[in-house]
């Protein structure tokens, strides 16, 4: 009943929400929204590095995302401007370079729209190994390293006081996210990986009393939002990407008008 | 780091740590013994390096110079200063006792009771009160069975008659363990009466030594003022109630504990 492109997107699209969902729950637990925001901002200079050295993208995109990413930890230690200051200063400074690189590649007709924005019924089966084979790695490793980064992102100190590598943790975190914002880049583009990262995070928490129980309905949400964002791009022609998005927003929405009378209180 | 004093009473040493951030000397020439079984308190007033020095025990913070020594295999139970979990974050009191290590439900009740707040296992973490966060944190660190406990301001964000409990508590744990408690304050009133060895902290140790001792330091003196003198003083006066078993207050005829507490908080 579908086209083939269909069901690579929506492949494509499960396999991205899985992924980002745990993942997304430590971005929401650690406050680092703006981080990954700035992470991926920075995606379209990978891209363009990557087209340069005649690499797949993908390559590019995870070492500049990571290269920002380990700037950005060395920053905050100087302390002369706040972390959020220097946030803000990456974020828009690496996508308007990414931009300013794309268009002096005259020679190169890229679709930076698809980039910004997203191109899921665009995707081949190539990018669906790359959505797949990354998903597994990130979930994998994730999983390896749950409980140390659990600690930690509950009082850094005191993970390391109790003997958890927290820098090693952290670092290895920073490469899942820019391995997510690498496959992620092609379903909702990069400047609305971070709502695929965050929403369904946020949509899952009234309902659930344990860490693992938000990664779960995470990916639950995230995967609900992708098919109902695919219909809508399917049945009134809307762009793809920010039609994942929204429903995902109607999603958290629903979820927290909802009267919920054994979760968790709204209070706060 | 792991070189062992061969004084074996000796759980930590530091021999002229500095440790410096920046352009500044947070901690200038420490050398200090932490032994088994005594109640150490550091004082001195904010910016002191109070947590600094905490943490370059913890070997959270590398000295700039300076040797550090801790006996092997030292097991070591951290309170630190400020734990405040973002309600996003769903996590049971039970479950916040086993980040790091495995230990079995009945294991982690036991150690919730014997802080006073096995009600709590089940209860999220992000409800509880200043007081029941820190006896949470306090059962926490007993659950390694440490050699020494670290306690980085322990009464903050506790209301004050908690504050008397939590330290009649650390007090108790210490009696019945026989384990060392190193203890970071600015109260001193409370905290004196069981200390064993009061450090005065002002980025170098100003003095050292009991609690009679240093509060007759005229360092102390001009650190804290008259003020927390006469505080001291009425700590000393307050020696009228005994711990029954569980560690809780047991007054004795003519007490009046209360009425002690809200002289020292009007002082």
């Amino acid at each position: 009943m579908f086209e083939d492109f269909f069901w690579r997107a929506i492949l494509a699209g499960i396999g991205t929400a899985m992924a980002a969902g745990p993942l997304g729950c430590f971005i929401v637990w650690r406050r680092m929204a703006y981080f990954g925001d700035t992470m991926s901002h920075s995606a379209l200079l990978g891209v363009a590095l990557g087209v340069l050295m005649e690499i797949n993208p993908v390559w590019g995109v995870m070492g500049v995302t990571t290269l920002l990413a380990i700037f950005l930890v060395f920053l905050e230690q100087r302390q002369w401007i706040s972390g959020d200051t220097w946030l803000g200063i990456l974020s828009h400074s690496a996508l308007s370079l990414g931009l300013v690189v794309l268009s002096l590649m005259v020679w190169l007709r890229l679709d930076i729209m698809g980039y910004l924005f997203g191109d899921i019924l665009a995707v081949g089966i190539e990018d669906l190994y790359w959505v797949y084979g990354g998903g597994i790695l990130v979930l994998s490793v994730l999983g390896l390293i749950w409980r140390p980064l659990l600690a930690l992102t509950v009082h850094e100190d005191l993970a390391r006081a109790e003997g958890i590598p927290t820098l090693k943790i952290r670092f290895i975190f920073m490469l899942l996210i820019a391995v997510v914002i690498a496959i992620a880049m092609r379903i909702v583009g990069i400047l609305l990986i971070t709502s695929l990262l965050i929403i369904p995070a946020a949509t899952a928490r009234r309902w659930v009393h344990s860490p693992e129980a938000m990664a779960l309905g995470a990916m639950g949400a995230g995967v609900l939002s992708v098919f109902m964002g695919l219909w809508a791009s399917l049945t009134i022609d809307t762009p793809s990407g920010p039609s994942i998005v929204l429903a995902g927003t109607v999603l958290f929405t629903i979820s927290h008008l909802w009267p919920n009378k054994n979760g968790v209180n709204q209070n706060h | 780091m792991e070189i062992t004093p061969t004084d074996n009473l000796v759980l930590m040493r530091t021999e002229g740590v500095t440790v410096r951030q920046g352009d500044k000397l947070v901690l200038q020439n420490i050398n200090l013994d932490v032994r088994a079984g005594e109640i150490l308190c550091v004082i001195g007033p904010n910016g002191a390096g109070k947590s600094t020095l905490i943490k370059t025990l913890l070997g959270l913070i590398p000295p700039t110079t300076g040797q550090l020594y801790r006996r092997a295999n030292l097991r070591i139970g951290y309170l630190p200063q400020r734990l405040t979990l973002d309600p996003v974050l769903p996590l049971t009191v039970g479950r916040m006792m086993t980040l790091t290590i495995t230990r079995t439900p009945a294991e982690v009740l036991t150690a919730l009771e014997e802080t006073g707040v096995g009600h709590l296992l089940n209860s999220p973490a992000q409800g509880l009160s200043g007081g029941e966060m820190q006896r949470v944190l306090l059962a926490r660190a007993l659950l390694r069975n440490p050699d020494l406990l670290m306690l980085d301001e322990p009464v903050q964000g506790v209301d004050f008659s908690g504050e008397m409990e939590l330290y009649e508590l650390i007090g108790a744990i210490q009696k019945r363990r026989g384990c060392g408690i190193l203890m970071v304050s600015h109260d001193l009133h409370l905290v004196m009466g069981s200390t064993d060895r009061v450090v005065c902290l002002n980025r170098h140790i100003c003095c050292i030594g009991t609690p009679a001792v240093v509060t007759r330091h005229p360092v102390f003196k001009r650190l804290f003022g008259e003020r927390a003198l006469a505080a001291y003083a009425l700590y000393m006066h307050t020696h009228d109630h005994q711990h029954d078993l569980n560690g809780q207050i047991a007054p004795q005829k003519g007490s009046c504990v209360d009425a002690t507490c809200l002289s020292i908080s009007d002082s």
